[in-house]
């Protein structure tokens, strides 16, 4: 059971002299044809935002593929400029944004595919770990139907916290509610 | 092919996916609600977590390595037009899983207050003093045996808001990538034998002694430089993977 891991500890409040990154929020570099923006706000129990947040994302290409050793797949044909991975601070309003392609379906062990989807974590000052959540898109419903992760979760309330908002123009909104009402699912990966 | 057998392709290779897996990390990391620990209240989720198997995603991650630093970020003391006040340390170790493997060419990314316990951020209004010749911010890539090395100034201690004379033990976070979402971590290194251990909320939320023991580094006279600067060794141990036989029906 874990033995020997080092721990975590919180970011505390003052990541943003370590961790953002200029071109963090892109995924792929901005103006990219065919790219999307994913932005919402990180709010706290109260319903106030989260100022000293950092939200990262790791995703599929839109075909379905990682450009990493372990998928046994190999890599898909997407431009070489995706990088998979975005990171963005919030602001003072608790606002993230992140500039990506849609990723594509994903074939899981065993049989069945996972719907479309994001690896969200988020740091902040109050978490002693991060938490990790997951972004899926508003119009897959039939894949979303069939996922495995969001057929996992009883109460349609809760799932509905996990999939995007379509703002239209390739716009999509994620807020990221850390407790209380609408509390967003977060998952132990 | 149309795109309906596209997808039956996938779903028949994805029978033969053969993933690693990542061992899991249960005991050892603090339970996010920690109520000693005040900013947590109103930021823990209040609800259990759900299980996330791990798949395609999961056990895939950034490989962010070389392309992302410069030698000269690995020294907290220079790009500054002067030395920066304090004690100078040189801070080294390996990163590893917990199967022993080091985890080579993988990005750490560290920030820290200087020696009066004062960060370079505009929310600090600790009344110590700034030092111009001190950001606080690293980083570097591990090599192909997982070591890193970073030299910088011991950082002081300093107060904070969440108790009665509250002080945090003096600490350098520690930010780390692995090659998996599974191994993402963030955390903090402390030095040896601080008195403030015994009373920080912080440390002392993670439930393990042991486990807590292991965020703190090892004074090692042998990377001591002689004249020049102290040395601290701290290991970084990842969740390891069990051994895997990728198949493919790819040619």
């Amino acid at each position: 059971m874990g033995q020997g891991l080092t721990p975590s500890q919180t970011v505390g409040p003052f990541l943003a002299i370590g961790l953002p990154w200029a071109d963090g929020p892109f995924v792929v570099p901005p103006d990219t044809p065919g790219s999307i923006v994913i932005e919402g706000r990180v709010l706290d129990g109260a319903g106030q935002p989260v100022p000293d947040a950092l939200v990262e994302t790791w995703q599929a290409d839109p075909d379905g593929r990682f450009d990493h050793p372990d998928d046994p797949r190999g890599p898909g044909l997407a431009v070489a400029s995706f990088r998979g991975f975005g990171r963005s601070a919030t602001d003072p309003d608790g606002n993230y944004r992140i500039v990506t392609f849609r990723p594509g379906p994903l074939p899981c062990p065993g049989g069945g595919t996972e719907a479309p989807h994001l690896d969200v974590s988020v740091f902040a000052r109050g978490l002693l770990d991060r938490v990790v959540t997951r972004i899926y898109f508003p119009d897959e419903a039939e894949a979303n139907g069939g996922d495995p992760v969001l057929t996992s979760i009883a109460d349609p309330v809760r799932i509905a916290t996990l999939i995007a908002i379509d703002e239209a123009d390739g716009r999509f909104r994620f807020d990221i509610r850390l407790q209380g009402d609408g509390e967003t699912v977060f998952f132990d990966v | 092919m149309t795109a309906n057998d596209q997808r039956d392709d996938r779903v028949a290779r994805c029978r033969e996916l053969l993933l690693p897996r990542y061992a899991p990390a249960a005991g050892v990391h603090p339970p996010l609600d920690t109520p000693a620990y005040q900013s947590s209240r109103l930021r823990a989720p209040g609800q259990p977590l759900v299980p996330l198997p791990q798949r395609l995603t999961e056990i895939t991650g950034p490989l962010l390595g070389p392309e992302r630093v410069t030698v000269a970020d690995a020294d907290l003391t220079a790009g500054h037009s002067g030395e920066p006040l304090g004690e100078r340390i040189i801070v080294s170790g390996r990163v590893l899983d917990s199967d022993g493997r080091p985890v080579p060419d993988t990005l750490i990314e560290i920030w820290q207050a200087n020696a009066s316990g004062r960060y370079a951020h505009q929310v600090d209004d600790h009344p110590a003093p700034l030092d111009p010749n001190f950001t606080g911010a690293g980083r570097c890539v591990t090599d192909s045996l997982g070591r890193y090395q970073f030299v910088t100034i011991k950082p002081g201690a300093y107060p904070w808001r969440n108790h009665y004379n509250a002080w945090r033990p003096a600490h350098i976070h520690f930010s780390l990538f692995g090659r998996a979402f599974t191994q993402r971590l963030i955390t903090q290194m402390y030095f040896p034998a601080d008195p403030l251990f015994a009373l920080d909320p912080i440390f002392n939320s993670i439930p393990d002694p042991q486990a807590r023991s292991r965020l703190i580094a090892a004074f090692d006279i042998e990377l001591t430089q002689p004249d020049w600067a102290l040395g601290y060794n701290w290991d970084i141990v990842l969740r390891g993977r069990t051994a895997t036989v990728f198949e493919t029906d790819e040619s």
